[in-house]
C-alpha cells in the first residue's frame, strides 16, 4: 500500500469522525486533522503553496473561528448526549460504508482522457503570482466571505446586550 | 469605476463596524439605502465617465477583470431595486437596532456578492462570489433565531453546499481540459475539445449546480420552506433578487459567454424551465400559506426565465431578462404585501384572514396589480415580457413551449385570484374588522414597486428600446 493510500484513508477516518461525533470541538478538531493530511498530501503532489494556504488558513484560521464559536455555545447534558450520539449512529452507519463502496466502483471505472493536453505555458505562472498580482478580486471575494461568518458568529452566539 | 458597485458596499461596511460603531448604527439603514439609490441612478443615467472604464483610478490598486453590458445594467438595476426595498422594509420591521444594523450589513454583503457575479469574467471568481451571497443569504434566514427559519437556514445550507461541490467540480475539470478559468480562455479550450466527456460532465455539472441554486424543479426542494419561514423582508431580498442572480443570471451568462448554445444543452434547459413553469403553477394553486404560495409561484416564474433562455435566440434572452427585472418588482411587491400583512394579522395563513380589501386597501390593491402582471395581463410589464418570451418561442417554432407558457400564464391567474378572493375580497373574519392599513414605510414601498410594474407597462416602448433590446447584442 502506498504512502498516498495511507494518507487517503486516515483523510477518510478524520473526515467521518468529523461528522459523526456529538461534540462540537471534537468536530472542529477532526476538520483540523482533516485539513492537516490534505496539506501531506499537496506536498506530496507536489503542490507546496496549496499545501501552505491549506494549512495557515483551514487548519489554522478556520478551527480558531470555530472554537470562538463553540466557546459561546452551553454543553449537552449527559442524558442528552446519549440520546444524539445513538440517533445519530443510526442515521449514518451507511455513510462510511457508503463511500468505501463508491471508492471501490470508482477504482473500477477507466478513463479515458478525451482532450489535447494543456500546454506547459499554460500553468506555467507563478502560483504567488496569480494570487497577489492576478486575482485581486477573489481576495476581496475572501475578505466578504470571512466577513460574513464574522457576523454569523455574531448574530447567532453573542448576546445581545439590551436582553440582558 | 463599475468595480466600484463591489468596493463600495464593501467600504459601507467597514466604516459601519469602525470602533465607534454606535454613532453609525442609526445611520445603516440610510447609507445601506442611499447606496441602492445610487446603483439605481448609475443604471438609469448611465453616466459614461462610470461605466466606460475611460478613466479608471482604482486600476491603479486593483487588478480586476470585470466587464458589463446591457445585460449587465439589467441585472443592477433589479438588484438595487430590490435591496432598496429589503432596507426599508426591514429596517421598518425590525425594532431593535442591533438586528437592524447586522440586516444592513448582511444585505451589503450579499450585494458585493451579486454586483461581482454580474461582473465578472472568470468561472473561479464566479464560484468565490457566490459563496459569498451564500454565507450572507444564510444567516439572514435564520437571524431571528425562528425554528422554521433555522430548519430552513439549514435545508438551504446544504442544498446550497451540494451546489457548490457540483461547481467546484466542474471547475476543476474545465481546469484540466482547459488550464484556465477565465471565460474567454475556457470557451477557447472547450472548442477544441467540443466532443469530450469531461467537457460534458463538467458542463453538467455547473448547470446543475445553477438549477439548485436558481430553485428550477426538480432542484426546488429548498424553496418554499425556505421563503415561508425567512421573515417576509428576507424573503423579499432572496426570490426578488438572490436566487435570480445566483442560480439563473449566471446561467444566463455561461450560456451566452461560456458554454455556447448547444442544441442537447438548449433541450434539456427548455425542458427544466417548462416543467418548472407547471409544476410551480399547480403546487401553488394547492397552497394555504400566502408566503408558500408565492415561494411556488416563484418557481413556475423562474421556469419562464429559464424556458427563454434555453430557446438561445437573442429576441428569447432579451425576454428573459426583461422577464427577470418584472419578477424582481412584482414578487417583491408580493411579499411586502405579505410583510404588511403578517404584521396587522400575525399570520399569512389564508384561511385565517379574510376581507383584507376593505381594511388595508392600499394592499389589497396592489396585490391585485402585482398578481395581474405575474399573470401576464395587458398592460402590465409582466404582460410585454411574457409576450416577448412566447414570440421569441414561436419564432423558434418550438410552438409546444409556447402553448406551455400561454396556458399557464391562466394557471398562474387562477391561483392568484383565488388567494386574492381569500384574502382581500368578502367580509372581514371576526377579530379583523378593527384591521388598520399597514404602517407609512410598507404603503409606500407598495406604491413605488406598483408603480414601477405600471410605468414599465404603460411606457415599454422606452424601456424595450434603451432598457431590453440592448440585451440583444449580448447574444448576438
Amino acid at each position: 500500500m502506498t504512502m498516498e493510500m495511507v494518507l487517503l484513508l486516515i483523510l477518510l477516518a478524520a473526515t467521518v469522525w468529523t461528522v459523526m461525533t456529538t461534540r462540537l470541538l471534537r468536530a472542529v478538531i477532526g476538520l483540523a486533522l482533516t485539513s492537516v493530511i490534505l496539506t501531506i498530501l499537496m506536498y506530496r503532489f507536489g503542490a507546496p503553496l496549496a499545501g501552505v494556504f491549506e494549512l495557515s488558513v483551514c487548519a489554522g484560521l478556520i478551527p480558531v473561528i470555530f472554537v470562538t464559536t463553540v466557546s459561546f455555545t452551553q454543553r449537552l447534558t449527559p442524558e442528552k448526549l446519549v440520546v444524539r450520539k445513538k440517533e445519530r449512529m443510526l442515521k449514518f452507519w451507511f455513510l462510511p460504508v457508503l463511500i468505501v463502496l463508491v471508492g471501490m466502483v470508482l477504482t473500477q471505472v477507466h478513463v479515458t482522457i478525451d482532450f489535447p493536453p494543456v500546454s506547459p505555458e499554460a500553468l506555467r505562472t507563478d502560483p504567488r503570482a496569480i494570487l497577489w498580482n492576478l486575482r485581486h478580486l477573489d481576495l476581496v471575494g475572501q475578505i466578504a466571505v470571512l466577513l460574513a461568518g464574522v457576523f454569523g458568529v455574531v448574530v447567532f452566539f453573542k448576546e445581545d446586550p439590551s436582553c440582558r | 469605476m463599475a468595480t466600484l458597485l463591489i468596493l463600495l458596499p464593501l467600504a459601507i461596511i467597514m466604516v459601519l463596524n469602525l470602533p465607534f460603531k454606535d454613532a453609525f448604527k442609526r445611520a445603516a439603514p440610510f447609507l445601506g439605502g442611499c447606496f441602492y439609490l445610487l446603483q439605481a441612478a448609475l443604471v438609469v443615467f448611465h453616466p459614461a465617465a462610470f461605466w466606460d472604464d475611460i478613466y479608471n483610478p482604482l486600476e491603479a490598486f486593483f487588478a480586476f477583470e470585470c466587464s458589463t453590458d446591457a445585460l449587465s445594467l439589467v441585472l443592477f438595476l433589479s438588484i438595487a431595486i430590490v435591496g432598496f426595498v429589503a432596507v426599508l422594509v426591514g429596517a421598518h420591521a425590525l425594532k431593535n437596532p442591533r438586528q437592524r444594523f447586522f440586516l444592513i450589513n448582511l444585505l451589503l454583503l450579499a450585494t458585493v456578492g451579486m454586483n461581482a457575479n454580474v461582473m465578472v469574467t472568470d468561472l473561479f471568481s464566479t464560484y468565490v462570489f457566490l459563496e459569498v451571497t451564500a454565507v450572507a443569504s444564510f444567516i439572514l434566514i435564520a437571524m431571528m433565531k425562528g425554528e422554521g427559519a433555522l430548519e430552513g437556514a439549514f435545508k438551504y445550507i446544504i442544498l446550497s453546499v451540494i451546489a457548490s461541490v457540483m461547481m467546484l467540480l466542474s471547475l476543476a475539470l474545465l481546469v484540466l481540459v482547459t488550464g484556465q478559468t477565465s471565460f474567454e480562455a475556457v470557451r477557447a479550450g472547450l472548442g477544441a475539445s467540443p466532443e469530450s466527456l469531461f467537457v460534458k460532465m463538467a458542463m453538467i455539472l455547473f448547470v446543475c449546480g445553477l438549477f439548485v441554486k436558481g430553485g428550477v424543479v426538480p432542484f426546488h426542494a429548498w424553496v418554499p420552506d425556505v421563503y415561508a419561514s425567512a421573515p417576509s423582508f428576507v424573503s423579499v431580498f432572496l426570490a426578488g433578487i438572490v436566487t435570480k442572480v445566483s442560480g439563473v443570471y449566471i446561467l444566463m451568462r455561461l450560456l451566452v459567454s461560456v458554454f455556447g448554445f448547444e442544441a442537447s444543452v438548449q433541450q434539456v434547459i427548455m425542458f427544466v424551465g417548462a416543467l418548472s413553469i407547471v409544476v410551480g403553477a399547480l403546487a401553488a394553486l394547492a397552497q394555504r400559506d400566502f408566503k408558500r404560495m408565492l415561494a411556488y409561484s416563484s418557481i413556475s416564474q423562474v421556469g419562464y426565465i429559464v424556458l427563454a433562455l434555453g430557446c438561445g435566440t437573442p429576441l428569447a434572452v432579451a425576454g428573459a431578462a426583461f422577464h427577470l427585472f418584472n419578477h424582481a418588482v412584482f414578487k417583491s411587491l408580493l411579499f411586502v404585501n405579505a410583510q404588511g400583512v403578517e404584521e396587522r394579522c400575525g399570520t399569512t395563513h389564508m384561511e385565517m384572514v379574510s376581507g383584507l380589501g376593505s381594511r388595508m386597501p392600499v394592499t389589497g390593491w396592489t396585490s391585485v396589480i402585482a398578481l395581474l402582471s405575474t399573470a401576464g395581463v395587458p398592460p402590465l410589464a409582466g404582460f410585454w415580457s411574457k409576450l416577448l418570451i412566447i414570440m421569441a418561442l414561436l419564432n423558434a417554432s418550438r410552438y409546444g413551449y409556447a402553448a406551455v407558457a400561454l396556458f399557464s400564464s391562466v394557471l398562474t391567474l387562477a391561483y392568484f385570484l383565488s388567494m386574492q378572493r381569500r384574502m382581500f375580497f368578502g367580509k372581514p373574519h371576526k377579530g379583523m374588522e378593527n384591521i388598520r392599513e399597514a404602517g407609512p414605510v410598507i404603503v409606500g414601498v407598495e406604491i413605488i414597486l406598483a408603480g414601477i410594474t405600471v410605468g414599465a407597462g404603460l411606457l415599454y416602448p422606452l424601456v424595450l428600446e434603451y432598457f431590453i433590446l440592448p440585451v440583444q447584442r449580448v447574444v448576438g
